[in-house]
C-alpha cells in the first residue's frame, strides 16, 4: 500500500516546528507502524535527509518507549503500542497524522521524542517500598488472596508510555499515578507506607505540571495495557484518606 | 501552608470540591424539583406560593439556602481554577483528534455544558429569585395570611413561547451535564466498587433524564394552559 | 596472562560462605567516601546501583534509554528459578546447580553456579518483599511452574511478564535510591569508553544523547550491566537499543571477552515475515508446556502449505511429525532450546517448513484446547495468543502457531572471576553482560535469576573487598587519561560523520546480520566460518569508508547512535568468528557441524575444550589472543547431555 504521512518535524527544543508531508510506498500490511517508518527513514537518509526521530526499543509492547500521537489516537487506532500496531490496520492511500505526546510535562525533545522524566520523577516521590537488599522474610511468609495479588498485577502492567497524559483532554497522569498507588495499597508489602506515599506522589504529580482529571475515561480506553479507572478512584479515596488521617501538617 | 490548603489546591483537593458541590447541587435539585411539582396542583397557584414563602423564610431552609449559593459560586470558581490549569497542561493541543472514540463528548465539555447552564441560571434568578426577594410582587391572601402571588409572576412569564424554549432548550444542557456529572463525582470521591458502580452510573443516566424532564415540563404545562 | 578465577577453597555448598567472611570490609563511615559508576539499569544495573547506594555508597547510574524502567530485562516472560523447593517436588540448591550445570553443557564454573543457585532464594523473597505481584495459588501463597526442560517446578512468575514486574521492583529500589540523593541518575546517556588510570577502571566517558554533549565520570569503580549482543545478528529477540558497545569498549581497554560465540537461539520466536523486518519476537517458552511441535510428514505436503492451497488443519493426525516428541520421548517438547532450536532447524533444511519462507514450524495447541477448554488455555497464555495474533493476524485458537528459532541471548561476554571483576582491576560485568553462569546454554528462567544474583547479592559483597584496598581519595577528571580518552571519543565520533558515504548504518548493520546468521548462527562449519572472516572484514573497512551518518554530534541523532554501535558489532562479530572457529567441539549453543554424534547430537571434546576461552585485545588491526581458564568439575560427571 501507499501512504501519506503527515509528521510533526521539531529540530529541538526550541524549534518551533511544523509537520511535514511524506510519502511511503509499497508497505506490507505485515510491517509494524515502526517498520514503516523505517521505511521512510532509510528513505529519507539515502535522499540525505535528517530521519524522523522517535522512541522505541523493545518492540514487542513492554518497555513503553514508543509513544505517537496517529491519527489523533495516541498509539494509533488499535488498543496496543505503536509497535505492536500493523499495517494491516490502514487503507491504501490514507493521510496518516503523526504528532508527539502533548503536554507540558511531556516537552518535545526533536520531532516526535518527548521528555517522560516527569514518570520518573512521581515514582521518586514513593512508588516503592522501603525495602533493603537481604534481611526480608521468606517470600511465603507473607500470604496474599489470590484475587488481590491479581488485582495488583493489574495495575502493575503499567509500561510507562504515557499514552494515559497524551490522551486526556487534560493531560492528566492520574491512570499512571494511580496504578502504582494501588498496586502498593492494595498488597500488605505497601501499608506500612500507604499515606506518606499517595501524599507525596500526587504532589509531585502536580508539580510537574499534569492537569487534573476529568474522568472522561479516555486514558482507560486508550490505556495499551487496558489498565483501568477504578485505579483513580482508589487513589482518590487513599488520597483523601490519608490526608484526613495522617499527621503531615 | 497548612494542609487544608494545600490538600484543597490539589489536583485531586480542587477536583474533590466540584464534586461535593456537585453532589451537593445534585440534592438541592431534587428538593426544587419537588417543591415545584406544586406548580402542577389546580388551586390557581396557592400551594405554591405557601412553598414559596416557606422556602424564603424558615430559617433552616435559608441556612440551606447559603448553602447552595456556596456551593453553586464554589462548583463555579473551581471549574474555572481547574480548567485553567488543565489549559497548561497542555498548551499545545493535537492537530487531528479523535477523542470521540475514547470518551463521550459531554465529559470533555462539561465546562461548555456548565457556562450554559450557569447562563440560563442567571436569567432563571434575575426572573424568579430575585423578584421573590427583592421585586414589586401582588399579594394574595389565604386564610387570613399574606402571600407574595410568585405563581403569578411566573403563570405570566411562561406564556411567553420564547421564554419557555429557553427554558426547555437550558434543561437538555443540564442533562448532558448531569449524565456526566452525575456519576463523574462519586468516581471522584473514590466511590468506585464493582457493585456499586453500574448502579450509580444507572442512576446517574435516569437523573439526568428525569429531573431536567420534570423541570421543562413545567413551562411547557404553564404556557399550554395559558393558551385556554 | 594467567587467569585467576579466585574461585574459593573448600567444599562447594561452603566457598561462598567462606568467602564473604575473607572478604574485606569497608567502614560504614567510609563508603560514602566511594563512588561506584553503573552503567546499564536492568536487572543486574538497577539491582546493582539501588543494593550499593543502600549500603551508603555514592553511586552514578547511566542508561541510553529515556527512563531505567526501559531496559530490555523488562521482555522477559516466562519467569524466575529458585530453589524453593515450595512445592515439595524434590528440588534443592543442589538440583538447581546441577541442572544449570548440565543445561550449560558443562562449560560453566561449578562454585559460580553454585552460589547462583544457592543466592536465588533470596532474590525471591527480596523482590516479595519489594511488592512484586507473582502469581499466587488461593491459600495465598506462591505458585510454581516447570519451565525449560527442569523436572521440578520451580519457576515463579508473573503471568507473562515475569521480567516486567522484576525490574520494575529493582527500578523502584533505584528510584528511592535516586530520592534519597545517593544514586544520580543519568538517562539517555550512553558509556563511549572505560577510563584506566594505573591500570585500574576509574571511570567513564559518556555521550549526552540528547545535546551530544561529550563528558568524563569519574569512580572508584565501574560496573558495566549493559546485558548481551544479540544484535549483533541484526534481526534478535533483544531491544532495537541493546547493543556491545560498554562491553566492547571494556574489551579494547583490557578486559578480557569470553565465549563470544556462545549464542541462545531460541525455539518459540515468530517467523521472519519479510525483508522491512526489524526485530523478532518472542513466545514464552511456558508455550510449549501445553503445545505441540509439528511439521507435515512429507516435503509435498509442506510444499502445499508455503503455497497456501491447504492449511494446517486440513492435514490429518497420521500426516503429522511431532518430531520433538519422536526423537525425544521423555522430554518430548520440553527439551532444552538449544535442542528444540536444533530440531527446528535441521526439519526446515529438510524441505518441511510451513510458512512461505519455509522456515517455520507449527506450535498447536489443539489437543490442549480439546482436553482442558479453551477458556483454560487463554487463562494461561491469553496474552501471549492475542500478542501473537496482533503481529502475524492468525488467530492461534483456531490455527497452530507458526515459530522458528532466533537470537535471544548470549552466554558470553565479559571474562569475570568470582567476584565479578573482569581482567581490568575496578571493572565488574554483571548479568548478560559477563560470561558466567550459564555455560554453554542458558536454561530457561536462570536470565532473570543471575542478574539479580549479581546485583542483589554478589557484587554488594565482592566490591567491598576491593575497595578497602584502594584508597578513598577522589578521582579527578581533568587527568590526562579521561582528556585523551574524551579526545579519542570525540574523533571517532567525527570520524564516522565525516566519513559521508552512499550507504546507511542499516544497510551495514543488516550486511553483518546476514553473514553472522548464516555462518555462526544456529550451526556452524569450518569452511562457513573462514568465509564470515573474511566477510566480516571487508565489512568493516566498506563500513568506515562508505557509511552514511547524518546530522552532527551536537543534537538528538539516532543515526549516530546506531552507527557508533553497529562499528563496534563489527568487531565483535569477527571475534565471536575466531571463537566458534577455534572451538572444535559442539555445545550448547555452539554446535559445529563437524562435530556431533550419529544422531545429530552436539559432541563435546571435554578433553581439549573443557575451558573458558579469553581473548585479548593486543591492538587494532591484530589478531586477538586466547586465554583459557580451564574448568575444573569436582562435584558433577561430565556426561553427554541425553533428554532421549
Amino acid at each position: 500500500m501507499n501512504l501519506t504521512l503527515k509528521i510533526w518535524r521539531q529540530k529541538n527544543n526550541s524549534d518551533k516546528g511544523a509537520f511535514k508531508e511524506y510519502k511511503v510506498e509499497h508497505i506490507s500490511k505485515d510491517m509494524s507502524f515502526l517498520e514503516m517508518l523505517d521505511v521512510l527513514n532509510e528513505q529519507l537518509a539515502n535522499k540525505g535527509e535528517d530521519p524522523v526521530h522517535f522512541d522505541h526499543d523493545c518492540r514487542e509492547g513492554i518497555c513503553g518507549m514508543c509513544s505517537l500521537y496517529i491519527n489523533g489516537k495516541p498509539h494509533g487506532p488499535e488498543q496496543t503500542t505503536t509497535c505492536q500496531l500493523h499495517m494491516r490496520s490502514f487503507q491504501d492511500g490514507e493521510v496518516v497524522t503523526i504528532e508527539p505526546w502533548r503536554a507540558t510535562a511531556f516537552p518535545v525533545l526533536k520531532d516526535l521524542v518527548v521528555n517522560r522524566s516527569a514518570f520518573d520523577r512521581i515514582i521518586q516521590a514513593g512508588g516503592y517500598v522501603s525495602v533493603n537488599t537481604g534481611g526480608v522474610p521468606d517470600a511465603n511468609e507473607i500470604p496474599i488472596p489470590k484475587k488481590i495479588a491479581d488485582e495488583a498485577f493489574d495495575s502493575a502492567t503499567c509500561i510507562g508510555c504515557g499514552a494515559c497524559v497524551a490522551a486526556c483532554k487534560n493531560a492528566s497522569a492520574m491512570l499512571f499515578v494511580s496504578a502504582k498507588v494501588s498496586q502498593l495499597a492494595l498488597l500488605p508489602q505497601g501499608q506500612v507506607e500507604r499515606k506518606e506515599r499517595v501524599e507525596r506522589m500526587v504532589s509531585q504529580m502536580d508539580a510537574e505540571g499534569f492537569g487534573a482529571c476529568s474522568n472522561t475515561g479516555a486514558c482507560e480506553a486508550e490505556c495499551p495495557k487496558g489498565i483501568s479507572v477504578t485505579n483513580i478512584a482508589r487513589m482518590n479515596r487513599e488520597y483523601f484518606s490519608a490526608v484526613v488521617t495522617s499527621d503531615n501538617i | 501552608m497548612s494542609w487544608v490548603t494545600k490538600t484543597l489546591s490539589s489536583s485531586l483537593g480542587k477536583k474533590l470540591i466540584m464534586s461535593l458541590t456537585g453532589l451537593f447541587l445534585i440534592i438541592f435539585l431534587v428538593g426544587h424539583v419537588t417543591g415545584n411539582l406544586q406548580l402542577f396542583i389546580n388551586d390557581d397557584g396557592q400551594a405554591f406560593n405557601i412553598y414559596a414563602k416557606f422556602m424564603t423564610t424558615n430559617p433552616a431552609v435559608k441556612i440551606l439556602s447559603y448553602v447552595t449559593y456556596i456551593a453553586i459560586i464554589g462548583h463555579v470558581v473551581y471549574s474555572i481554577i481547574t480548567t485553567l490549569a488543565n489549559k497548561k497542561a497542555r498548551p499545545i493541543g493535537y492537530q487531528t483528534s479523535r477523542a470521540s472514540t475514547n470518551s463521550a463528548w459531554t465529559s470533555r465539555n462539561m465546562g461548555v455544558l456548565g457556562t450554559i447552564v450557569l447562563i440560563f441560571l442567571v436569567v432563571h434568578l434575575q426572573g424568579f429569585w430575585y423578584e421573590m426577594h427583592w421585586g414589586n410582587l401582588p399579594v394574595v391572601q389565604y386564610d387570613g395570611e399574606e402571600y407574595k402571588d410568585l405563581y403569578s409572576i411566573v403563570k405570566f412569564a411562561f406564556a411567553e413561547p420564547l421564554l419557555v424554549l429557553l427554558y426547555v432548550v437550558a434543561m437538555v444542557f443540564l442533562g448532558l451535564h448531569l449524565s456526566h456529572g452525575f456519576a463523574s463525582a462519586f468516581q471522584t470521591l473514590g466511590l468506585n466498587h464493582k457493585k456499586y458502580t453500574p448502579a450509580i452510573v444507572f442512576l446517574g443516566r435516569v437523573f439526568s433524564v428525569v429531573v431536567p424532564a420534570l423541570f421543562a415540563s413545567m413551562p411547557i404545562y404553564l404556557y399550554i394552559s395559558s393558551l385556554n | 596472562m594467567i587467569l585467576d578465577s579466585k574461585i574459593p577453597e573448600g567444599p562447594l555448598a561452603e566457598k561462598w560462605t567462606k568467602h564473604k567472611f575473607n572478604m574485606k570490609l569497608v567502614n560504614p563511615a567510609n563508603k560514602r567516601k566511594y563512588e561506584v559508576i553503573v552503567v546499564g539499569t536492568g536487572l543486574a544495573g538497577a539491582s546493582a546501583a539501588a543494593s550499593l547506594a543502600e549500603l551508603g555508597y555514592n553511586v552514578k547510574a547511566f542508561c541510553f534509554q529515556d527512563s531505567p524502567r526501559r531496559a530490555h530485562s523488562i521482555a522477559a516472560q516466562g519467569g524466575i528459578n529458585a530453589a524453593k523447593n515450595y512445592q515439595n517436588d524434590g528440588d534443592s540448591i543442589y538440583r538447581l546447580f546441577y541442572d544449570t550445570i548440565k543445561g550449560g553443557d558443562y562449560r560453566a564454573r561449578e562454585a559460580n553456579v553454585y552460589r547462583l543457585a544457592e543466592v536465588s532464594v533470596s532474590i525471591i523473597d527480596q523482590c516479595v518483599a519489594q511488592g512484586v505481584p507473582f502469581a499466587r495459588e488461593y491459600g495465598g501463597l506462591l505458585s510454581n511452574r516447570s519451565f525449560g526442560g527442569a523436572q521440578v517446578s520451580r519457576t515463579f512468575y508473573a503471568r507473562g511478564q515475569t521480567g516486567q514486574q522484576l525490574l520494575l521492583g529493582a527500578y523502584s529500589a533505584l528510584s528511592r535510591q535516586v530520592a534519597n540523593g545517593k544514586v544520580k541518575l543519568y538517562p539517555r546517556t550512553e558509556m563511549m569508553d572505560v577510563v584506566l588510570v594505573d591500570g585500574k577502571a576509574r571511570g567513564i566517558v559518556t555521550r549526552n544523547l540528547i545535546t551530544g554533549a561529550v563528558e568524563s565520570h569519574s569512580a572508584h569503580a565501574v560496573l558495566l550491566c549493559t546485558g548481551g549482543y544479540g544484535n549483533v545478528f541484526f534481526l534478535s529477540t533483544n531491544a532495537m537499543g541493546s547493543n556491545v558497545t560498554a562491553a566492547w569498549r571494556a574489551h579494547k581497554k583490557g578486559a578480557f571477552f569470553s565465549n563470544p560465540s556462545y549464542t541462545q537461539i531460541h525455539p518459540t520466536c515468530i517467523p521472519v515475515s519479510g525483508d522491512h523486518q526489524s526485530k523478532l519476537t518472542l513466545m514464552s517458552e511456558s508455550l510449549r508446556n501445553d503445545g505441540r511441535v509439528w511439521v507435515p510428514k512429507t516435503v509435498e505436503t509442506a510444499e502445499k502449505l508455503r503455497k497456501g492451497t491447504i492449511t494446517a488443519n486440513d492435514i490429518k493426525e497420521e500426516d503429522r511429525d511431532y518430531f520433538l516428541e519422536r526423537k525425544y520421548p521423555s522430554f518430548g517438547n520440553l527439551v532444552p532450546r538449544d535442542v528444540a532450536s536444533r530440531n527446528a532447524k535441521l526439519i526446515c533444511d529438510e524441505g518441511k517448513g510451513v510458512n512461505e519462507t519455509g522456515e517455520a514450524v507449527f506450535l498447536d495447541f489443539r489437543d490442549a484446547i480439546n482436553r482442558d477448554g479453551e477458556a483454560a488455555i487463554r487463562a494461561k497464555y491469553g496474552n501471549l495468543f492475542d500478542m501473537y495474533q496482533q503481529i502475524t493476524g492468525y488467530n492461534p485458537y483456531k490455527f497452530p502457531m507458526m515459530i522458528y528459532p532466533a537470537v535471544h541471548y548470549t552466554m558470553g561476554g565479559l571474562w569475570v572471576d568470582f567476584n565479578l571483576m573482569t581482567s581490568v582491576p575496578g571493572l565488574y560485568a554483571l548479568g548478560e553482560a559477563n560470561f558466567s553462569d550459564h555455560g554453554a546454554n542458558r536454561l530457561g528462567a536462570s536470565a532473570l535469576m543471575q542478574g539479580l544474583a549479581d546485583g542483589y547479592f554478589v557484587v554488594p559483597y565482592t566490591i567491598g573487598d576491593y575497595l578497602a584496598q584502594i584508597p578513598q581519595t577522589k578521582i579527578p577528571t581533568d587527568s590526562v587519561e579521561f582528556q585523551k580518552a574524551e579526545k579519542d571519543v570525540k574523533d571517532r565520533i567525527q570520524k564516522l560523520i565525516n566519513i559521508k558515504g552512499e550507504k546507511t548504518v542499516d544497510f551495514y548493520h543488516k550486511k553483518l546480520g546476514k553473514i553472522m546468521w548464516d555462518y555462526c548462527g544456529m550451526a556452524r562449519n569450518e569452511e562457513g566460518l573462514r568465509k564470515a572472516k573474511a566477510m566480516i572484514k571487508t565489512l568493516k573497512s566498506e563500513f568506515w569508508s562508505n557509511v552514511k551518518v547524518l546530522g552532527t554530534n551536537e543534537e538528538l541523532n539516532q543515526s549516530l547512535e546506531k552507527a557508533n554501535r553497529v562499528a563496534d558489532f563489527i568487531e565483535l562479530g569477527e571475534l565471536m568468528v575466531d571463537d566458534a572457529l577455534h572451538r572444535n567441539e559442539s555445545c550448547g549453543g555452539h554446535f559445529r557441524e563437524e562435530y556431533q554424534t550419529p544422531e545429530g547430537e552436539a559432541m563435546r571434546d571435554d578433553e581439549n575444550f573443557a575451558y573458558v576461552a579469553a581473548w585479548e585485545f593486543l591492538g587494532e588491526g591484530q589478531e586477538e589472543k586466547l586465554n583459557t581458564e580451564p574448568l575444573v568439575f569436582e562435584n558433577v560427571k561430565l556426561t553427554q547431555r541425553s533428554y532421549k
